[in-house]
């Protein structure tokens, strides 16, 4: 692929927004963002959006894009969005995209759920409870505990490395809670077995945005562009239930073979990988999928402490979720942007407390819907 | 009886054989005249093979439990039944499908992966019986 630069980016605050609607949020993401780059709102000619449709945005921004990409399959949206924009400025169909992304996943202000009683998920899935997405994201779960002998308890150690990483970013939503031990994990309140309260993401309302250049463009920047290098995607299915093996995702097997070849590089490369984690499982599939633990090992690899330091968390080999993640930095439903923001700011070296030191390369990854989906990128500041 | 307050499901022309059976206390499954294999759920086209002919043969109703979770914050009309078990079920003829197993009082100690199971129907009003699954006798 040819390289775009991100050359700007940023989030809005995260929590509860009672305040701001769907639409006000993605234009405090677009606004922070396009400052972030230098950029006026006049010269973004590509829009690219999932929670509202590029024409809602065209009109609410005032202008008038020439590329729009509404590409709407869950959390990754955006992960995608950027290998689209990184496609349609090698095309020549715009020259400044804004990816950008709004939700008001707490307050529910302007938003709807997807879908009608007569899709094959309000015929096959709704009607059974499987409404809410701990209910869900839950359900490969045991397969891969009865398969590999994963444990509840090496499950409980992601939120508690994760959280170590938010009590180092300010803009985490749990920065002063404290941390937590896997005990506590397994102690807090039951939500959908096996999943406790703690192994949950926390629902917010936020939006965040990116401004993505071709290289001539780049030039002109503020701040040190960072590059994509590599980009995937794929698509599986829609309904949890139609996973073709519930111990691993085909899409995102698909879509981080698309990412690794074309960036050139493999999973012992990384020192700083980004997994969408929706609850405390979700990255631990990504690990095995993507190749950063054999089949069945995720288990031991995220419960693994060396010299006081997860080998994911601060201190650690592998740093992974750096901004406290969904689990403890928070999710507005879909939280793919948050994660390639994260992923920038490190590159950018802007990272503060939890800056991972001497960073050259990341990369984000994430799944849309219920390991339906999935979008990969290597990021690089190089 | 006051109507039932959770989400029903409204049948296509393509699922509408499937609803119909369950109405009636029949599992059914599309099997495909070109592969001769059946899916789940029911589409206008073979996901095997490509092929769009297909027709409804009555499947045996008995499958095991592949993979499940016990829910304690439930779905609109299921307040009376906290926890619940939602399961995907694999059937003896192959395909999978999300469903209950409806059993008292839910454990993981209750729910062996794999344990054989049988199918029975939840009635929600004169249209629609929801195809749901006990442990096999």
């Amino acid at each position: 692929m040819s390289r775009v630069a991100i050359i700007g980016a940023a989030e809005t605050a995260l929590g509860k927004r009672p305040d701001v609607s769907r639409l006000a949020l993605h234009a405090e993401a677009a606004r922070l963002a396009l400052a972030d780059a230098g950029i006026r709102m006049r010269d973004v000619d590509g829009i690219f959006s999932s929670v509202a449709d590029p024409n809602e945005l065209s009109e609410y921004f005032g202008i008038v894009p020439r590329y729009i990409d509404g590409t709407s399959v869950g959390g990754c949206s955006t992960i995608i969005q950027l290998r689209h924009a990184a496609a349609a400025i090698a095309a020549g169909y715009c020259s400044v995209a804004l990816i950008v992304h709004g939700e008001s996943g707490r307050s529910w202000i302007d938003m709807e759920r997807p879908g009608t009683a007569a899709s094959p998920v309000g015929q096959f899935e709704t009607p059974y409870g499987a409404a809410g997405a701990a209910t869900l994201f839950a359900l490969p779960v045991l397969r891969h505990f009865h398969q590999y002998g994963t444990t509840k308890l090496q499950m409980a150690h992601v939120p508690v490395a994760t959280r170590e990483w938010a009590l180092l970013n300010p803009k985490a939503i749990m920065h002063k809670a404290g941390p937590i031990s896997p005990q506590d994990v397994l102690a807090s309140r039951i939500i959908c077995y096996p999943f406790n309260l703690l192994d949950c993401c926390l629902v917010a309302d936020g939006g965040g945005a990116i401004v993505v250049v071709g290289p001539d463009r780049a030039r002109d920047a503020p701040k040190k562009p960072v590059w994509a290098i590599g980009t995937g995607e794929g698509a599986a299915h829609r309904q949890v239930a139609m996973m073709r093996d519930f111990t691993t995702s085909d899409s995102a097997v698909v879509s981080s073979r698309q990412a690794f070849a074309e960036a050139g590089v493999r999973p012992t490369d990384f020192r700083h990988i980004m997994l969408y984690d929706a609850f405390s499982f979700t990255p631990m599939l990504a690990l095995e999928d993507l190749g950063f633990c054999g089949r069945g090992e995720s288990g031991a690899f995220v419960s693994q402490v060396t010299d006081g330091a997860y080998h994911t968390g601060p201190g650690g080999a592998l740093p992974m979720n750096t901004n406290g993640g969904g689990l403890s930095h928070g999710h507005t439903g879909r939280y793919g942007i948050f994660a390639l923001i994260e992923a920038i700011t490190q590159l950018r070296g802007e990272a503060g407390a939890r800056q991972v030191k001497e960073l050259e390369l990341s990369l984000v990854h994430g799944p849309g819907r219920h390991f339906a989906a999935a979008g990969t990128v290597v990021l690089t500041n190089r | 009886m006051t109507a039932y307050s959770g989400a029903v499901p409204v049948p296509t022309p393509e699922t509408q054989p499937f609803w119909d059976g369950a109405r009636e206390g029949r599992l059914m499954l599309p099997w495909c005249e070109d592969c001769a294999q059946p899916h789940f759920h029911p589409r206008a086209i073979c996901p095997h093979c490509g092929g769009a002919t297909l027709h409804w043969r009555e499947a045996s109703g008995r499958g095991r439990l592949h993979t499940y979770v016990i829910n304690h914050k439930p779905a609109r009309g299921f307040e009376d039944r906290v926890p619940h078990v939602i399961a995907v079920v694999e059937l003896a003829e192959g395909p999978r499908l999300l469903t209950n197993v409806e059993i008292a009082d839910p454990t993981p100690e209750k729910l062996a992966i794999d344990m054989p199971l049988l199918v029975s129907f939840r009635t929600l009003n004169e249209k629609i019986a929801l195809p749901v699954f006990r442990p096999a006798p």
